[in-house]
This record gives C-alpha cells, structure tokens and sequence, in this order.
C-alpha cells in the first residue's frame, strides 16, 4: 500500500458506470518523514479522508472491488483504505 | 488513476479484430497544476470525452473492464470526464 496525503479532489458527473457514487481524491504519495515523494495519482475514497488527511492508499482492482463491495465488471486499482494517525520509525 | 488531457483523436483501421468499434483517443497525461506530466499515451474512451476535455485514465489490465467482453485486451482506459478539480496549494 502507498502512503500519501491526500491533496485535494475531483467533482465529475460524466463518469464509466460505478463510479457515479464514488469519491474521487487527488493523492500525492510521501515518504515516511511526509515529504512530497513521486507524482500525484487518483485514487476512490472509502474511508470518508478529507483533504490533508494523510492516508493509506491500495493498489490492486481485485482488493479494491472486494472493499468497495463491487462486481468484477468494474475497473478500478486504487482505493483509499485507511486514514494516517501516526507514523512511529 | 491518472489525470490527462485528452488531445485528439486516433483512427485505426487495420487493427486487431478486438478493437473494432472502439474509440481512440490521445491523451496527455497531466499533474495536479495540469502541466505535462509524461508521454501522450493512446486510451479507449467508452464515455464519449472530447477533444479539450479533462479526464482521469486508468491503466493496466484493469482497464479492459470497461470493454464489453472481459477478454477484451486493453491497457488504458478512460474513466471519466472532470468537471472541477480542487488542489489544496502544497507550497
């Protein structure tokens, strides 16, 4: 899984069937100190983060689907899974 | 999944016999301030986006899920149309 915070998010009303209920965030991977690290990507919230949430993001359709509860017909890859209390090193 | 401008229109006639029938279209993929953020890549829109539009992509065999017929190869797929994008500013 990815560690990211969360930077911001996307309103779309024209969307593939599924994802017209689906939140969208705007993710900027870091690394553990929480520096910016690697390009921003999309990702479907299931955990209800807000912008400037740090969070954890996973990266595979079938363990996606199974979180979102969604039909194999669906593509997606990267879900929102959890949101960053604390990161002890 | 990647934001992306979709920047033309690709038409192929000779192709394999799986993509027939399906769109074409040219993308750029952007970052969060819509600059250049790597090479044009060509993705099968199943959701009539246009030329101009902002779109988010997805890419990899997840993306032939959009496609009818799951054993339909494709490896990048759009996904949906932006209509606003709100970036938190980072500095």
């Amino acid at each position: 899984m990815i560690l990211g915070k969360v930077i911001g998010n996307v309103v779309s009303t024209i969307s593939a069937p599924g994802y017209e209920s689906k939140k969208l965030l705007l993710i900027q991977p870091i690394d553990p100190d929480g520096k910016p690290k690697g390009k921003s990507f999309l990702a479907v919230d299931a955990v209800q983060a807000g912008v400037g949430d740090f969070v954890i993001t996973l990266d595979e359709g079938n363990s996606a689907r199974s979180i979102l509860k969604e039909p194999n017909s669906l593509t997606i890859k990267l879900v929102v899974a959890g949101i960053v209390d604390e990161i002890s090193l | 999944m990647k934001l992306g401008i979709v920047t033309g229109r690709v038409i192929s006639t000779h192709k394999v016999e799986s993509f027939e029938g399906l769109k074409l279209l040219l993308v750029q993929p952007v970052d969060e301030n819509l600059e250049n953020a790597g090479d044009p890549i060509v993705a099968v829109d199943t959701i009539q986006a246009g030329t101009g539009n902002l779109i988010y992509y997805e890419t990899s065999k997840e993306a032939s899920r959009v496609l009818e017929t799951l054993m339909n190869p494709c490896d990048a797929a759009i996904m949906g149309i932006v209509d606003e994008l709100f970036v938190k500013n980072q500095k």
